[in-house]
């Protein structure tokens, strides 16, 4: 598709000729997010060096009629960032300023390419922190945190994205300026500030990003508990949790993680045990000590084989380093992998990852399973080869088959990789038509001609009947009323 | 006493949009001072009650929304739980689904975050009688728009919520109130300071001359802080902090207008030549003062806003004015919700 001359002119006039990228050569590295089983080469990409520069993309989109997606850095992992095809990409990474940190307000004021990690970087001096940290947090930026209420894994003590907020300045495809929450953590009017995090760039586009900054804790501790039976490190999780005590982060890895994390990063994982628990304490040393006890011999009156505290911060990092190199160290066991994002109640993690064994040996796929146990957001990694025919849908059908075990358990079809266009059939099986018309609705508000990153996040009732037609569930075909296309 | 009221109350719903008739949602009729006065049928949600699910290993707790709030906490502390909030009741038949609606928190509110960070899920009644679930009962959920934490806050403007799944906590091991003595402007900068240590800060007030803190924590951590901060223990605050959250303490009493200001911790003493009471971190201020004073204008200009909580006069605002694009955003989102503007209409804003 050629794009509309009259656009690139106006796009040129805006931005001048080198923030407009229209050749293929130009455009090729900007196809696909972290998802890259679907790409799209954008046919227009533009650079915006400043928020006025932001507002004049959308004005010159909107007078066009063009669909616009926003993007960061491209770290997404459900394609909320692929392009649209006769759409312009806008990307954010050349605004990538840290505008304001304020040690006594325990805030910072950023704008939308600045980088995850960065903004603990510039806190750190303060004693303070940003505490969301996704696992790609050297990359990602606040801006695609915020499209997608990004988590980690200390959310269950510290929240995710949505917590650490405070104000959002956003650019409307109507041409206007919202801001939406306040410094102080209130504002006046409805909670816009909720609804626009995690809209993945659906309602409107964040150009300032306010967050709270918290305090670096006083003392860190590490248990790692082994586990001869997936089930009982399963159940160990909700009782830690039952007996009071909020870990800073609790996160749990089977038996074939363990191994491919320790043949990566050599972190003295036990490799015999069949399930792990990594469990962060953290806060004033007291109060560390005595949860520290507790959660010991918790762990070992729930079956732990051995229970090892990290001795110094270094031991620590190590036992962590296993964990959060899990998805490259699985990766290498097949050449192509999906990583899920079912949420579930905890109480159901055994049944599930049970559920989960049981769908990958019918698959013939193999699964690793290193998740937020804590959460109960599970990241089932479905090892595949692309290059076998018909190896992919397979896959896919798979990942669509755990969501629905995810659903049917109460849970949500994604914790925190956003729906983008990997999740639009599961979430077919989620929500019903009302809801779904209803998330449309709010879109048309914010969007009415539906510019901003359009096919994304909902699917539309007419693909939920395809869904439903392809995927019979539990002998009921959902939406089973409304007229297949 | 546990009923599904969900059939009458969709049936209400319907059959009032067809008449044009605006509906006025009532829980248990506790909070109705605040907001603009609605002119319109009672829509009864009290008898729409029971705790659906408490799981203590869980952390949620999931009841409807005419569940008295007083059953809700005790069903927690049962298991060690609460609501790390401290919603205030104001009355003894307040409901969680009012307390949602009304989006109010208490004395932990500047340390525990918002009403709004705890609610995971919502099934909701829009105003043409659609029944809708948004979010769920996990930790973490970002299929779709985030409709059920838009909704906290929303006094019935939007929907009227029928359940209401939220996070909870385990209570803290102990607590203990320090009180020191010290001038307003003194008090907001003692407040700021200790917000940049490490204390386990819950809660803080200031009046009168005094200014009270309270911790939370193990014995040992207690007793650290008792040493860093000095000042006299405060025996019998668990009343006290009651009653500022309740608004029972003689600060509230009488028919003068109350407003609430929220402005910067640091903002320094706004300067409305009356009575204050100060909250939190020094974010939530109290003041006794005439309804037609510039309160509006002055806690703006402090970098914050205002809300006439108790004792408007008649026809006064109550809640500080929205810019022209947020106001139309908010009328597009009602109308998506409640197209005939049955429920709750005026409650925040004249046009909504």
């Amino acid at each position: 598709m050629t794009p509309d001359p009259a656009l690139i002119r106006d796009l040129r006039a805006a931005l001048g000729e080198d923030a407009v990228l229209l050749s293929p050569e130009a455009c090729a590295p900007f196809e696909c997010d972290a998802l890259t089983a679907h790409r799209h080469r954008p046919e227009v990409v533009v650079l915006p060096r400043s928020v006025e520069q932001v507002m004049e993309v959308l004005r010159a989109c909107r007078r066009h009629s063009t669909p616009v997606v926003a993007r960061g850095a491209g770290t997404g992992l459900s394609g909320g960032a692929l392009p649209v095809a006769g759409g312009v990409l806008l990307v954010l990474a050349r605004l990538d300023r840290i505008l304001e940190v304020d040690p006594v307000r325990r805030l910072a004021r950023v704008q939308p390419g600045v980088t995850n990690l960065e903004i603990s970087i510039a806190a750190a001096p303060h004693g303070l922190y940003y505490a969301p940290d996704p696992s790609s947090q050297v990359a990602c930026t606040i801006g695609g945190n915020v499209a997608e209420n990004s988590g980690g894994v200390h959310c269950l003590k510290h929240g995710l994205t949505v917590h650490n907020l405070l104000e959002l300045r956003v650019a409307t495809i109507e041409g206007e300026w919202l801001t939406v929450g306040a410094p102080i953590g209130e504002a006046p009017g409805l909670p816009l500030i909720a609804l626009l995090t995690g809209s993945e760039g659906m309602l409107g586009v964040v150009v300032e990003v306010t967050v709270r900054l918290k305090t670096v804790p006083e003392r860190v501790e590490l248990l790692t508990a082994a586990f001869d039976d997936v089930r009982r490190c399963a159940d160990a999780v909700g009782r830690v949790i039952a007996s009071g005590i909020v870990p800073a982060g609790l996160e749990m890895m089977d038996a074939p993680a363990i191994r491919a994390a320790e043949a990566f990063a050599r972190c003295g994982y036990p490799l015999d045990a069949e399930a792990l628990l990594l469990c962060e304490l953290d806060g004033l040393a007291h109060d560390v000590e005595s949860e520290l006890r507790a959660a010991e011999s918790l762990l070992r009156a729930c079956g732990a084989t051995t229970v090892r505290i990290a001795a110094d911060a270094a031991e620590r990092l190590r036992m962590w380093s296993g964990r959060k190199s899990a998805f490259p160290a699985v990766g290498r066991l097949a050449p192509d992998y999906f990583c899920m994002d079912g949420t579930i109640p905890r109480r159901s993690l055994a049944d599930v990852l049970e559920g989960i064994a049981r769908l990958s040996r019918e698959a013939g796929l193999p699964v690793a399973n290193v998740f937020h146990a804590g959460d109960g957001n599970l990241h089932p990694l479905i090892l595949f080869d692309a290059g076998r025919s018909g190896e992919v849908e397979r896959a896919e059908l798979l990942g669509a088959q755990i969501l629905e075990l995810c659903v049917a358990a109460g849970g949500t079809v994604t914790g925190e990789h956003g729906v983008g266009v990997e999740k639009l059939g599961p979430m077919c099986s989620q929500f019903g038509p009302d809801e779904l018309e209803a998330f449309h609705a709010v879109k048309r508000a914010f969007d009415p001609e539906g510019l901003l990153n359009p096919g994304k996040a909902v699917p539309t009732l007419a693909r939920c009947a395809d869904y439903g037609a392809m995927r019979v569930h539990g002998g009921k075909l959902p939406f089973s009323h409304l007229p297949r296309f | 006493m546990d009923r599904d009221c969900t059939n009458e109350l969709a049936g209400q719903a319907r059959d009032a949009t067809a008449r044009r008739a605006p509906l006025r949602i009532v829980g248990g009729d506790t909070k109705g001072f605040l907001g603009r006065p609605v002119a319109g049928e009672p829509l009864e949600v009290d008898s729409h009650r029971g705790v659906l699910r408490h799981d203590p290993a869980e952390l949620v707790i999931t009841a409807r929304a005419g569940t008295p709030l007083a059953e809700v906490e005790a069903c927690l502390a049962a298991h060690g739980q609460r609501l790390a909030f401290e919603p205030p009741h104001y009355g003894a038949g307040a409901t969680l689904g009012g307390a949602v609606a009304c989006g109010l928190a208490g004395p932990a509110r500047a340390w525990s975050g918002p009403l709004r960070d705890y609610v995971l899920g919502v099934r909701v009644l829009t105003g043409d009688g659609r029944v809708l679930r948004f979010g769920g009962e996990v930790m973490k959920n970002v299929a779709g728009y985030d409709v059920a934490r838009l909704l906290a806050g929303s006094f019935g403007v939007l929907g009227v919520l029928l359940e209401v799944s939220l996070k909870v906590l385990p209570r803290p091991p102990g607590e203990r109130t320090l009180a020191l003595e010290l001038d307003e402007a003194a008090a907001l900068h003692r407040l700021a300071e200790l917000g940049q240590g490490a204390l386990p800060l819950s809660a803080g007030s200031w009046w009168d001359g005094r200014l009270y803190l309270r911790f939370d924590g193990s014995e040992a951590t207690l007793d650290d802080v008792a040493r860093r901060v000095g000042g006299e223990v405060v025996t019998g605050s668990t009343r006290m902090w009651a009653s500022l959250r309740e608004q029972t303490h003689p600060f509230f009493e009488g028919r003068e207008a109350l407003w609430r200001c929220t402005v910067p911790p640091l903002a320094p003493p706004l300067a409305l030549g009356t009575a204050t009471l100060l909250e939190w971190n020094g974010l939530q201020r109290w003041y006794r003062c005439v309804a037609d004073a510039p309160v509006f204008a002055v806690a703006a200009a402090a970098g914050g806003h205002a809300t006439l909580f108790r004792h408007a006069p008649d026809g006064a605002e109550v809640f500080a004015p929205l810019d022209a694009p947020l106001l139309r955003l908010h009328r597009q989102l009602k109308h998506v919700f409640d197209p005939a503007g049955t429920l709750n209409p005026g409650r925040m804003y004249a046009e909504l």
